[in-house]
């Protein structure tokens, strides 16, 4: 029920409507301070798979936020083609006094899922990310990585065409990162999912957007952006993702050194 | 090196699950220790305090030996456990803790109704916690048996009277408790509530209550002590047939007939079921809930 038909996705994808679209986007959270936001203009298609990249401090955190609907933003306007875009963040954000079963099952339970239907989907969407069998862990019993791997079940089981990321999986250590990397990459080209996808880290930008968005810092403006034209799978590896790396980290150094 | 990379593009997914399972396996490999036997249990926290106790017992049959104090003020071991038995057979003993746990739990229970409801409303409204908050905080420091004089004033000598300072012993802990547990949810929870899409009801059910459970059973374990406390101290002034016999009256009643082992049987009874209580109830509870949520090593 939750499997969208993912040509059908794509084919809509070149004329359709934006799944998001920010338009003059400006934060301010403290008056007289400047702005953490400054008119930020970002469009993500259908479909697509955005890589929002900044130092710290650049507000795309903030941006994700307004995008989520967890913050009014000061100035502008946020168009999110979904109810309610799924967010994942940087801590698993499980809670822990459930078992990673229960986790999804209340995400199905908040979309109005019913109870005789939620036990099966919560299994289904645990299996689609290599959990089958973990439904009655515990939250603890988990490792990083199956933690964060429970939390885009969980994510999933919004049933949202939309998929937001704030930096999910910086917490953990290189080779967990690097399978999950895969495991997202399938997840999104199976359900046809649209992501925008923060983080700091270059290469995992370059190894997953399909567009990646380079930000600069106070206030925090979009920079500039580049189309990742490297068929999947990609290995994070791969010379044409440290290639294209390189490229924007030297972009990334030039904004950064302006604060000097 | 090149050949193996192609190999990773071309079995990417297939490559990617078994790194992963493998990752799974290593990263969950069983950590706890196995419960310990019924043995060693035995022996590490079952025959420590036996043996504090015995040793208790000793220098209390020593004391009276020496007559540190003459034998009516401080009778020995044997006079206070025959004491006991007779207690024991008369039915005093039992009746008095029946009284007593009963009249604890009836005012437990409407505590812990109260003193919750307090909590949430100290919770939901800015103003109150503003208004009421440091008065709830301030009654937890004020020995609830200087409310007996004004209970009996209120009520005379009633179980209403005994069920006042029981009260305001005991709710004061409750709301303080469930609010401070509230404090503690770490706000990433109520965003997580707030993306799923849950409303203010949906997020205090599934999210905030649970999250402030260890907060609250703390506020439960503090209110019962201070429960009980209070009724022994309400028990203990309140003395007229018409109230019954509890632990408290008992108590009474070897002060007025300069009974010492009676006095001593009664504060050994209250204690113990003080003792019983925390042992039974709230240790299970508590590990119970810790257990889950991976806050405690081992069991």
């Amino acid at each position: 029920m939750a499997t969208r038909d993912l040509t059908a996705d794509q084919a809509v994808a070149t004329d359709a409507a934006p799944a998001v679209r920010v338009t003059g986007v400006s934060q301010v959270f403290e008056e007289g301070r400047p702005p953490v936001l400054d008119r930020v203009d970002l469009s993500v298609a259908p479909g697509e798979f955005v890589c929002l990249l900044g130092a710290s401090g650049c507000g795309k955190s903030t941006l994700l936020n307004l995008v989520a609907g967890l913050l009014p933003p000061t100035a502008g306007t946020v168009q999110v083609a979904a109810d309610r875009p799924a967010l994942m963040f940087q801590e698993s954000a499980l809670l822990p006094w459930l078992t990673a079963g229960g986790n999804v099952e209340l995400a199905l339970r908040a979309r109005g899922v019913a109870k005789a239907e939620r036990r099966a989907e919560a299994e289904r969407l645990l299996g689609l990310v290599n959990l089958s069998g973990s439904e009655g862990k515990r939250v603890h019993e988990l490792s990083g990585g199956m933690r964060q791997r429970v939390a885009l079940a969980r994510a999933l089981a919004q049933d949202s065409p939309v998929l937001l990321m704030d930096e999910p999986f910086a917490a953990l250590d290189a080779i967990t990162r690097d399978v999950l990397h895969e495991e997202l990459v399938r997840v999104w080209q199976q359900q046809g999912l649209t992501v925008l996808f923060v983080t700091h880290n270059v290469r995992e930008a370059v190894r997953l957007g399909q567009r990646v968005v380079l930000m600069s810092s106070r206030p925090g403006r979009i920079a500039r952006e580049w189309r990742i034209d490297i068929s999947h799978p990609r290995s994070i590896e791969a010379p044409a993702v440290g290639a294209m790396a390189s490229e924007i980290t030297a972009q990334l150094h030039r904004e950064i050194s302006r604060h000097g | 090196m090149a050949d193996r990379s192609a190999d990773t593009l071309v079995d990417g997914h297939a490559d990617a699950r078994s790194v992963e399972a493998g990752l799974d396996a290593l990263d969950t490999a069983p950590q706890l220790p196995p419960r310990p036997g019924l043995g060693r249990v035995l022996v590490r926290s079952v025959l420590p305090p036996v043996v504090f106790l015995a040793l208790l017992v000793g220098v209390w049959q020593i004391a009276y030996v020496a007559e540190v104090k003459p034998p009516y003020a401080l009778p020995g071991p044997a006079d206070v456990w025959s004491t006991f038995l007779e207690t024991v057979a008369d039915g005093r003993a039992l009746e008095a803790v029946w009284v007593s746990v009963s009249r604890g739990f009836v005012g437990f229970a409407l505590s812990l109704v109260i003193g919750t409801l307090l909590g949430l409303l100290l919770w939901s409204s800015r103003w109150v916690r503003a208004a009421v908050g440091p008065i709830v905080s301030g009654l937890q420091s004020l020995p609830s048996v200087a409310w007996v004089p004004a209970a009996i004033i209120w009520f005379q000598l009633t179980d209403a009277a005994i069920y006042t300072v029981v009260l305001l012993g005991a709710v004061p802990s409750i709301a303080n408790g469930l609010l401070g547990g509230f404090k503690q949810v770490p706000p990433l929870y109520d965003r997580v509530g707030r993306v799923l899409g849950l409303g203010a009801a949906g997020r205090m059910r599934h999210v905030l209550l649970p999250a402030a459970l260890p907060g609250y059973l703390g506020g439960l374990r503090q209110g019962w002590a201070f429960a009980w406390r209070s009724l022994m101290a309400a028990e203990l002034i309140t003395y007229s047939p018409s109230l019954g016999l509890g632990l408290g009256q008992l108590l009474n009643v070897g002060r007025e007939l300069s009974q010492m082992s009676l006095v001593i049987t009664s504060i050994v009874l209250i204690l113990v079921v003080g003792i019983a209580i925390e042992l039974l109830v709230f240790a299970p509870v508590e590990r119970r809930i810790l257990r889950n949520r991976g806050l405690t090593v081992g069991g």
